[in-house]
């Protein structure tokens, strides 16, 4: 285990922001002192056990919510919901907020979205904080620079109440993304070509950091989606050393430090990058210039392929599952639904190169778009691209989690074949025996035109 | 939470890698009180499927699964642990974890054993051509044994390993130490970039 405070001993980055937050060590375990803490409507467990006990949340001010998960996309309304169950899981959050004095977005501001589109969005997350949220794509907040990670509703409820948490250290993964990556090659792409590299259990108790010419290239937002899928290799949490890039997009964001408060984070955060001799306890490389558009074709997120190849051999049970024998080539592939959104693409880089595939032609078959805020879907109105959207046929809705999880009602039917920018195709997540397909924005948009797996650099 | 000492009970062998909490439990039941039980959901969309080996005698009656590489991996719910719990599984036997169902089944009073491929293979082996087969997981001597006498050495973080022996959660230890918290507060809040409030 790295990880040990050794003063002027070369440090990674996860080093630095783990030894600054340790308030005791107890046997193998580390108290950490947690600076944000993100709720969303799914977190009644841990509300419900802290009342059982007569406990308070200890720092509502540096807790932040936003319901997400359970939110109808089709209006603001929580009548809206399909359910009287799923109703009642917004309002409770609601109610949870208000009781406890946390600072939220509610169903109805603009600002509400998805918990990890709006932490970096309102500079709610930055660089060197140690951020938690009851879900396990919280490795997204890892792209400004933090240190952010999952966690159970027990960890919730022991963070309400004492804003700590008991973790072991972690072992550490360097993944070097070298070269250029090449014209309709997203950041979506490179990360679902390191989880086929390394297996959906290959970071498994590693926190794994980003770094190389190929990252340094990208905007934060392409940063968010790369962090965003680390659970999908088994990683505790992925993280991106600050930069320039890192700071041009935090400045001026609403919970930023603003003016002299700012000079002094921003010096303290250029400390942050790890040392050139830092140690890892295992390294990677890909060379991003190989890389093509790639596609899902099974049931794990490591089941990816580049869109020009043919299905490979593996487990039965998720040929079986997806109706798809090994050697049957992708592209062509007859799709049935196409979904927009979710916390890995949803922001508005996104939703422009869907819209850039999209303009001028139409969908053939049923697609949404779920923008990731209430502040995404404003500024992709302001910019034109709900008309795209809506000209093509597309459904334009409220921001949330939707079909990515599928608990508010967004579903697809039975061996329907979806093509999807979420994070997850395992059996199931989009519905009941849906087939689903995970790809980049502008694949999706193409898979939605094309109405089959499309090659978004034929068209 | 129940504490843990010593288990023998029956074993289920589940070969699939990658098994994901979505399976362990679909996303559509997250929304129920804890007090109305979720051993219900458990793999609920395997419910129908005859070659499931929680569905076939006498697996039916496991407290014990034996499973393979990467086991609850993806959504951090605490509803997968949930229902392994209200199903009566006390421990869950793996070459590794997806790191969020770990720790929660640590949290919920089930033991989460890490024994290598090899050694996890020859289990399931062994659970397959013995139907009800009892394994014992003992964490006081942190060992698997074997009807016959057959011992697999595996450890628990000390830190978790007391507080599921006492059957207590660590909620209590920690507010216990809020001076010292209340402290590196006072110190942090002075640090450049430290987390000012919202």
């Amino acid at each position: 285990m790295t990880s040990t405070l050794a003063t002027g001993s070369p440090r990674s980055l996860f080093e630095k922001i783990w030894d600054r937050h340790v308030v005791l060590r107890r046997e193998g375990q580390c108290l950490l002192y947690v600076d944000r803490h993100i709720i969303h409507d799914g977190s009644f467990h841990a509300f419900a056990s802290l009342a059982r006990r007569g406990l308070k949340v200890r720092r509502p001010g540096q807790t932040f919510g936003t319901p997400d998960h359970y939110v109808p996309t089709v209006s603001r309304s929580p009548a809206d919901a399909p359910t009287v169950e799923i109703r009642r899981m917004v309002e409770t959050f609601s109610g949870n907020v208000r009781a406890h004095g946390i600072p939220a977005f509610e169903l109805t501001d603009d600002r509400q979205g998805i918990v990890h589109i709006v932490g970096p969005e309102q500079g709610i997350t930055l660089p060197g904080f140690v951020l938690v949220c009851g879900d396990s794509h919280t490795s997204t907040h890892g792209a400004l620079g933090a240190l952010a990670f999952g966690i159970g509703q027990s960890e919730n409820e022991h963070v309400l109440a004492t804003q700590t948490l008991w973790q072991a250290p972690q072992k550490t993964m360097l993944i070097l993304v070298e070269g250029k990556k090449l014209d309709h090659v997203s950041a979506k792409d490179i990360i679902l070509a390191i989880i086929a590299k390394i297996g959906a259990g290959g970071a498994v108790q590693h926190v794994v950091e980003y770094a190389g010419a190929a990252i340094r290239a990208m905007s934060v937002e392409e940063r968010l989606t790369v962090c965003n899928m680390s659970i999908e290799a088994g990683a505790r949490a992925g993280m991106v050393a600050p930069d320039d890039t890192t700071f041009a997009y935090l400045a001026g964001k609403p919970f930023a430090p603003q003016g002299a408060e700012w000079e002094r984070a921003l010096r303290y955060w250029k400390t942050l990058p790890s040392d050139p001799e830092a140690r890892f306890d295992a390294e990677v490389t890909l060379d991003a210039s190989r890389l093509e558009p790639m596609v899902t074709w099974g049931t794990s997120p490591e089941h990816a392929a580049p869109i020009s190849g043919a299905v490979p051999q593996g487990p039965a049970r998720a040929h079986e599952y997806m109706g798809l024998a090994p050697e049957t080539k992708l592209e062509g592939l007859k799709i049935d639904r196409v979904f927009i959104g979710s916390c890995t693409n949803s922001r508005i880089e996104d939703l422009r190169a869907a819209a850039a595939v999209v303009r001028g032609r139409k969908a053939c078959i049923p697609a949404m778009v779920v923008p990731g805020s209430g502040l995404v879907k404003k500024q992709a109105e302001a910019e034109g691209l709900d008309a795209v959207f809506r000209e093509a046929g597309f459904e334009w809705r409220h921001a949330g989690c939707s079909m990515c999880v599928g608990i508010n009602g967004d579903l697809g039917r039975p061996q329907e074949r979806i093509a999807s920018t979420s994070n997850r195709n395992f059996e199931g997540r989009q519905g009941r025996g849906v087939r689903t397909h995970l790809m980049s924005p502008a694949m999706a948009a193409a898979a939605a035109v094309c109405g089959r797996l499309t090659d978004v650099r034929k068209l | 939470m129940e504490k843990f000492v010593s288990l023998t009970a029956l074993a289920a062998p589940y070969e699939p890698a990658n098994v994901d909490t979505d399976q362990i439990i679909p996303a559509r039941f997250l929304k129920f009180p804890r007090k109305d039980g979720y051993g219900q959901f458990l793999f609920h969309d395997l419910a129908e499927d005859p070659d499931f080996v929680l569905n076939r005698e006498p697996y039916r009656e496991a407290k014990i699964l034996v499973a393979s590489r990467n086991f609850g991996c993806g959504s951090s719910r605490e509803g997968a642990a949930y229902a392994f719990h209200d199903r009566g599984f006390r421990s869950v036997i793996a070459p590794s974890f997806g790191d969020i169902f770990y720790n929660n089944c640590l949290k919920n009073g089930i033991v989460p054993v890490r024994l290598s491929e090899q050694e996890c293979a020859d289990l399931r082996a062994l659970l397959a051509k013995s139907p009800g087969t009892q394994l014992t997981v003992d964490l006081v001597s942190q060992e698997v044994k074997e009807p016959g006498g057959k011992a697999h050495r595996f450890t628990v973080d000390s830190f978790y390993r007391e507080m599921l022996l006492k059957g207590v959660d660590e909620l209590g230890l920690t507010l216990s130490l809020l001076p010292e918290i209340e402290a590196f507060e006072r110190a942090y809040a002075a640090e450049p970039g430290s987390g000012q409030m919202l």
